[in-house]
């Protein structure tokens, strides 16, 4: 087939994305969206194989299949509470595909007498050294979600500036390749050294920050992607790569106003927050922490006629969100209205909390977020907060000094009473206390939480 | 030098496109729509299946496959359970 054909079919591909993007603005339209987009890559893989340079589909074919099967596996399999490690991992996979497609293609390029073009060669370049970041990033990003690496900040003496050496180190072997590409060697090395440098960027980062990181990660598997197009100079490549380069900075930025830090803090910002500008949890808590049983919690709900529930990665961590939206029916059957606060940052994507209710299937219009459900607040009679911290902390408005300061938060504490379900008094990921708990209106649940919920849900059956 | 000014064209044009799309993607389908656009990611499956088809030596061939099999798990994977998560936003409407 002509170069000419393959590129109008790269071109539909292209728009084919684009409208599968689309799609995702609204649930209605979702499902088609992303067939489009599933479409749209089978058109591009398709035409591809009609490159005349393309001399035997056996390995092709031996590779997808592969990639095919376990890829179907690991999307059924995957629990939804596991949901931001099985993003993190594919994210890796796409950047190490990169990586190594930009390695054959230093190889083809120079097994000629003629010295590439430079433009080709800094492409290579970028596409190795984003794509090992990528890969190595997401791995332990994957590692820190999954609990196998420790997760929260892991610093050591020195490691900003170990971490600016390696930095330095990943130029000099870009300069390197881009200056001598006839020594593949060198790429490889590189690579090996934007690995290093992809870990070190992701291990200090502390588990509440995963979200940014993550969205990141996705940005840069685009990049890299991007990258590929221009070694390749195939178009597809180039607009799909900036695509999804521009939704991970988006999405990046909409996580980091969120909690009101700049992307340069949750990268590079102080390992651990110090809590000593403010009062330790002994100060807060004594004596003004009051525990209740299910049992007072339903009496409580009883009497109710507004419900807000807040949830937390506490709920995701408990598999709770099930109980959660059968005690919501409940409240409902009753004639009570029950409405979700969702904060952009809870749980360990953007979105998380979303997913997981609507696995137990909550009507997604039930899903407030934070804009239009906090002035509601104080009509509502019970908010309950279901392993939810950092996010419902009032430290935010009033400590200029916290860790969380200025960080948008839901105003649950301007509810008539608050129900926090929580294991122990245990801080959040910012390390601090929380006065919300230590409030008169506040009642503490201590316990896990899908089985409060079952204790809730049974109490008011007997009401 | 051509090629390079159309490929930077691409770029730039495309990150608008991305930039309006976006942001009027609702907070409650950011999860689908990270996994949704890993998925598009997975692209670079065209240039390993180049380079897998166009076996060029064999090392190539190896990087080809291997890539391959990265990208197609990248691919499959990723609208898979992105399909998973939207059906279970469409079930109440």
């Amino acid at each position: 087939m002509l170069p000419v054909f393959i590129n109008i079919g790269y071109l539909l591909a292209s728009i084919l994305f684009i409208l599968g993007l689309k799609g995702l603005t609204h649930p209605r339209t979702a499902v088609r969206g992303n067939l489009l987009g599933a479409a749209g890559m089978l058109l591009a893989v398709v035409i591809t194989l009609f490159d005349q340079r393309i001399i035997s589909f056996y390995m092709i074919l031996l590779g997808v299949v592969i990639g095919a099967g376990i890829g179907a596996v690991l999307a059924v399999k995957i629990k939804m509470t596991a949901m931001p490690e099985l993003v993190a991992l594919f994210n890796g996979f796409g950047g190490i595909a990169s990586v190594l497609v930009a390695g054959a293609a230093l190889i083809e390029q120079t097994s000629g007498s003629q010295i590439p073009l430079i433009q080709l060669t800094i492409a290579i370049a970028a596409s190795g050294t984003i794509g090992a970041v990528t890969f190595w990033g997401s791995l332990v990003a994957f590692g820190k979600l999954q609990g196998l690496i420790h997760e929260g900040a892991i610093g050591f003496p020195g490691h900003q500036v170990f971490k600016g050496f390696v930095g330095i180190l990943v130029i000099a072997f870009c300069v390197g390749v881009v200056i001598a590409p006839m020594n593949p060697f060198l790429y490889w090395i590189l690579v090996a050294v934007a690995s290093v440098l992809g870990v070190l960027l992701v291990i200090p980062i502390g588990g509440a920050d995963m979200p940014v990181v993550v969205a990141l990660l996705n940005s840069y598997s685009g990049l890299a992607a991007a990258a590929t197009g221009f070694v390749l100079s195939n178009n597809v490549l180039i607009i799909t790569g900036s695509l999804v380069g521009a939704s991970g900075l988006i999405l990046t930025q909409i996580m980091c106003k969120a909690m009101n830090r700049s992307l340069a803090n949750v990268l590079f910002g102080a390992s651990a927050p110090s809590g000593d500008g403010g009062a330790s949890a002994d100060e807060v808590y004594a004596g003004r922490v009051k525990s209740a049983t299910p049992e007072e919690v339903a009496l409580l709900f009883d009497v109710a006629r507004r419900v807000v529930i807040v949830p937390g990665y506490g709920m995701a961590v408990s598999q709770a969100q099930h109980p959660v939206a059968n005690l919501a029916s409940l409240l409902e059957s009753r004639g009570i209205q029950v409405d979700y606060a969702i904060h952009p940052v809870a749980g360990r994507m953007p979105g998380h909390m979303n997913v997981l209710l609507a696995e137990a299937d909550v009507p997604y219009e039930a899903l407030k977020d934070m804009e239009t459900i906090n002035p509601t607040f104080d009509q509502v009679d019970v908010a309950l907060v279901i392993g939810a911290n950092d996010v419902v902390n009032p430290l935010a408005r009033t400590d200029p000094s916290s860790p969380i300061a200025g960080m948008p938060i839901l105003d649950v504490d301007k509810a008539k009473t608050v129900v926090i379900i929580k294991r122990s008094l245990s801080p959040g990921f910012a390390g601090i206390p929380n006065p919300l708990f230590a409030l008169d209106h506040s009642l503490m649940l201590f316990g896990d939480a899908k089985k409060m919920v079952l204790d809730i849900i049974a109490a008011l059956k007997d009401v | 030098m051509d090629m390079l000014i159309m490929g930077l064209t691409i770029f730039i044009l495309a990150i608008f496109v991305g930039f309006e799309i976006i942001t009027k993607i609702p907070p409650t389908l950011h999860t689908p729509l990270m996994s949704g656009s890993n998925a598009i990611s997975g692209i670079t499956l065209v240039g390993a299946v180049l380079s897998a088809g166009i076996q060029q030596t064999i090392l190539t061939t190896i990087l080809g496959v291997l890539a391959v099999i990265f990208a197609t798990i990248n691919v499959v994977g990723g609208f898979m359970v992105t399909n998973r998560m939207l059906e279970m936003f469409r079930k109440k409407s």
